[in-house]
């Protein structure tokens, strides 16, 4: 059943990562990535992260990837000329991309006693707490106050997107510039 | 058949997975000639690092792998909503969303 599910959801992922690069058009590209994030959901679960699944669907295949096809759907993206990148890219790019690719799969691969995921194995050996009492229990009790500075900081953002996207100038004058277009 | 059910996933192909989707991130990231693209790209690259934290998580029983995971989430929440802004900015500013025809900074 493990295997199964990481062979579907793992082929998920792959496939959806290589439509991200073949697609020229960017909506195409952002529904392949929420297809790449959703099946990453599921391999969450079967390494017994259910916390993390939840919140891989709620942040990032819901408000994330909403605000990407929103932006994309905003500016009117169309397609894409396809090149092959610029000369460094491709000369240097590449091979440093298939020299690390290579390096970690070597380290991966002769990596002795890494063992193996079995389902429904918790995060402790404690009898009767689950993954998510000691997720919690670590999250707001010991790092309590970083986790409050997480809020401060994504009220900030939120601040910062507003201050970027608007037009910098009065709502009199936004209006009027609006009707240039 | 049961055997078959509860067949274990070794640890190294989830690694080997993780491996595999940051390099097609950062070959996305250097093909694509579209800013927003590029971006998802970036995301995409992010993702795979998140899995391979979660995977080690499991592999050591330890809760400190997925509280990474969950700050690195809320990180890159904060970090879209700043950068599809700045795109917005760009947009506006140059009318394009090439990246080849966004070189002011270009020496």
């Amino acid at each position: 059943m493990h295997l199964i599910l990481f062979f579907v959801f793992a082929g998920f992922c792959l496939a959806g990562a290589i439509n991200l690069l073949l697609q020229s058009h960017p909506i195409n590209s952002a529904l392949s990535l929420i297809v790449v994030m959703t099946s990453l959901a599921v391999l969450y679960l079967l390494l017994g992260a259910e916390f993390l699944a939840a919140a891989q669907v709620i942040v990032y295949a819901g408000a994330i990837m909403v605000l990407f096809t929103f932006v994309v759907m905003l500016l009117n993206a169309g397609r894409e000329e396809r090149t092959l990148g610029s000369r460094t890219a491709r000369s240097v790019g590449f091979p440093a991309v298939v020299a690390i690719l290579a390096v970690i799969a070597t380290v991966i691969l002769k990596a002795q006693g890494l063992g193996v995921a079995t389902l429904g194995e918790g995060l402790t050996n404690a009898k009767g707490s689950t993954n998510i009492e000691v997720l919690s229990g670590v999250l707001f009790h010991e790092l309590l106050l970083p986790f409050e500075v997480t809020s401060i900081l994504i009220l900030i953002a939120i601040l910062g997107a507003v201050a970027l996207a608007s037009r910098g100038d009065g709502p009199h004058g936004s209006r009027e510039r609006m009707g240039g277009e | 058949m049961s055997s078959f059910l509860t067949q274990e996933v070794p640890i190294s192909w989830y690694l080997l997975l993780s491996a595999v989707l940051f390099s097609l991130g950062v070959i996305g990231f250097l093909i694509k000639r579209n800013l927003i693209t590029v971006f998802m790209s970036i995301e995409l690259m992010l993702n795979a690092v998140n899995l391979s934290f979660v995977t080690f998580a499991h592999q050591w029983h330890a809760v400190k792998g997925q509280i990474f995971v969950f700050f690195v989430m809320m990180v890159v929440a904060a970090e879209a909503a700043v950068g599809l802004a700045i795109i917005i900015a760009v947009f506006r500013a140059r009318a394009t969303l090439a990246v080849d025809r966004i070189d002011l900074m270009k020496l």
